[in-house]
């Protein structure tokens, strides 16, 4: 990459007014750095990763309100976490995470377990066991 | 409380982390200089392991290898300890500030609210380093950010005990002792070495092979999984390709710029040609990542799309292949 063609793309980057450095090579065919705004390749699958998690969020909100999915799966979605993530924040398994989504399981969860799910998304007990994907 | 340390903003976080503690010391080490020598330049697909809901593939070895490399070939100490106990992990940080160390941390990219949200995900490989401790806050120095930042002890602290895939526990590090003189022209030669036998290995998923196989299932994603799903894989793949990470394009020209410094340190004119072949790869990747993410935004979906990307990759795969064959002999 030449340094003249160093994208300056209109980027999540440059709404926060954030550059980033990039390796290139000036007119005599040396290396140095160069700040680039941001390039457009790179926004488009930004957005489109951020498109499929909020899909992935509202799948889990409407799940949890037809009564198919306890609340965990929502802020599961909505930390951008995957079962492998949470199961390390809460300390369990992956197949017992997987069995806190059943509704009638997660009526049934004690005091103990439910805290560690709070706290894993960083809300109250009494959050987590009233949301109703409203 | 505040050390004198000074910020230089580089590409990649692990590079630029070591670059900059070394800095700290009085050595002039380039973040290219620590990616070569670290052996930086790799490539490794998972399709069994799901990043974001997508086959891993990562361009970099395992966090920590680049600057733990590249201390080995120069004679350089490193301190690395990882807790177990919150409490302890930051007791031991501040008192490293006390002494008066710059200490470089293992965090979670997840947790850093100076970052656009869009950038924050679950990578628990970042690296930053921390100069100073004000009140709650502590005096960060990360090294792709322009600027010097800050961030609650709270939030810190969740950053270094994230969990999932290569948790951090609290990990810190610096470097303990660094030779006066850096013998640099020995360990160029190693890490070049072991950069070849990396992208050449014999191992279906590493190097070269492994960038083949990626191109061989591109063109399966459609079929097997459905466009939708297809596109998301091409765009984690450019993510993970060309993001913070900085992996195809970026990493090529860092390595690039690498051997360009290279070619002095050895006195060996054609490791200056060799960049710019580097150079040429680089500008080929991020050519793929430009129509990797124009599939995406065209919703395109003909089978010949995933063809005519399959074919770029594989090209790239061919042109690696020859580059690393060439570069080892001559090294």
């Amino acid at each position: 990459m030449k340094k003249s063609e160093v994208p300056q793309d209109k980027s999540n980057l440059s709404e926060h007014n954030i550059k980033e450095i990039c390796y290139a090579v000036d007119d005599s065919g040396n290396y140095s750095t160069a700040l680039s705004s941001g390039w457009e390749a790179k926004t488009v699958v930004q957005k489109q990763t951020i498109e499929a998690i909020n899909e992935r969020i509202e799948e889990a909100r409407q799940k949890v309100q037809k009564g198919e999915a306890s609340p965990i799966l929502y802020f599961m979605e909505l930390h951008k976490m995957d079962w492998q993530i949470l199961s390390g924040y809460v300390d369990m398994w992956q197949w017992r995470v997987r069995r806190h989504i059943r509704p009638d399981v997660f009526k049934k969860m004690n005091h103990r377990l439910l805290s560690r799910y709070a706290e894993a998304f960083d809300i109250s007990i009494e959050e987590l066991q009233n949301y109703k994907g409203e | 409380m505040q050390l004198n340390f000074t910020h230089h903003q580089t590409a990649h976080c692990e590079n630029g982390v070591a670059s900059n503690l070394l800095r700290d010391k009085g050595y002039d080490i380039s973040e290219p200089m620590v990616f070569g020598l670290g052996s930086g330049l790799f490539f490794v697909y998972l399709p069994f392991l799901k990043v974001n809901h997508a086959p891993a593939i990562s361009y970099r070895p395992m966090p920590g290898w680049i600057f733990n490399r590249m201390s080995k070939r120069l004679n350089i100490k490193i301190n690395r300890v990882k807790f177990s106990d919150k409490g302890k992990a930051q007791a031991a940080l501040e008192a490293n500030l006390l002494q008066q160390i710059p200490t470089g941390l293992q965090v979670s990219v997840y947790y850093l609210n100076y970052f656009p949200d869009e950038y924050r995900f679950h990578f628990n490989a970042h690296n930053l380093v921390v100069y100073g401790q004000e009140g709650d806050e502590f005096l960060i120095s990360d090294p792709v950010m322009e600027q010097v930042t800050r961030l609650h002890a709270r939030d810190l602290e969740k950053a270094r005990f994230a969990k999932g895939v290569l948790a951090p526990k609290g990990h810190l590090y610096y470097p303990t002792y660094i030779p006066e003189k850096l013998d640099l022209e020995p360990a160029i030669r190693k890490a070049i070495k072991q950069t070849c036998r990396d992208m050449l290995a014999p191992v279906p998923i590493v190097g070269v092979k492994g960038i083949r196989m990626v191109a061989r299932h591109i063109v399966k994603w459609p079929k097997k999984h459905g466009v939708r799903k297809a596109n998301h894989y091409l765009a984690q793949m450019v993510r993970m390709q060309e993001e913070i990470g900085t992996g195809g394009g970026g990493f090529r020209f860092i390595y690039a710029a690498f051997l360009q410094e290279a070619a002095e340190i050895l006195n060996q004119d054609i490791m200056r040609a060799f960049s710019r072949e580097m150079t040429d790869i680089g500008d080929l990747w991020r050519d793929f990542a430009l129509s990797a993410s124009r599939v995406y935004k065209k919703r395109s979906n003909q089978d010949d799309v995933y063809q005519t990307l399959s074919q770029q990759l594989l090209h790239i795969a061919d042109l690696e292949e020859d580059f690393f064959k060439r570069l080892k002999k001559a090294i």
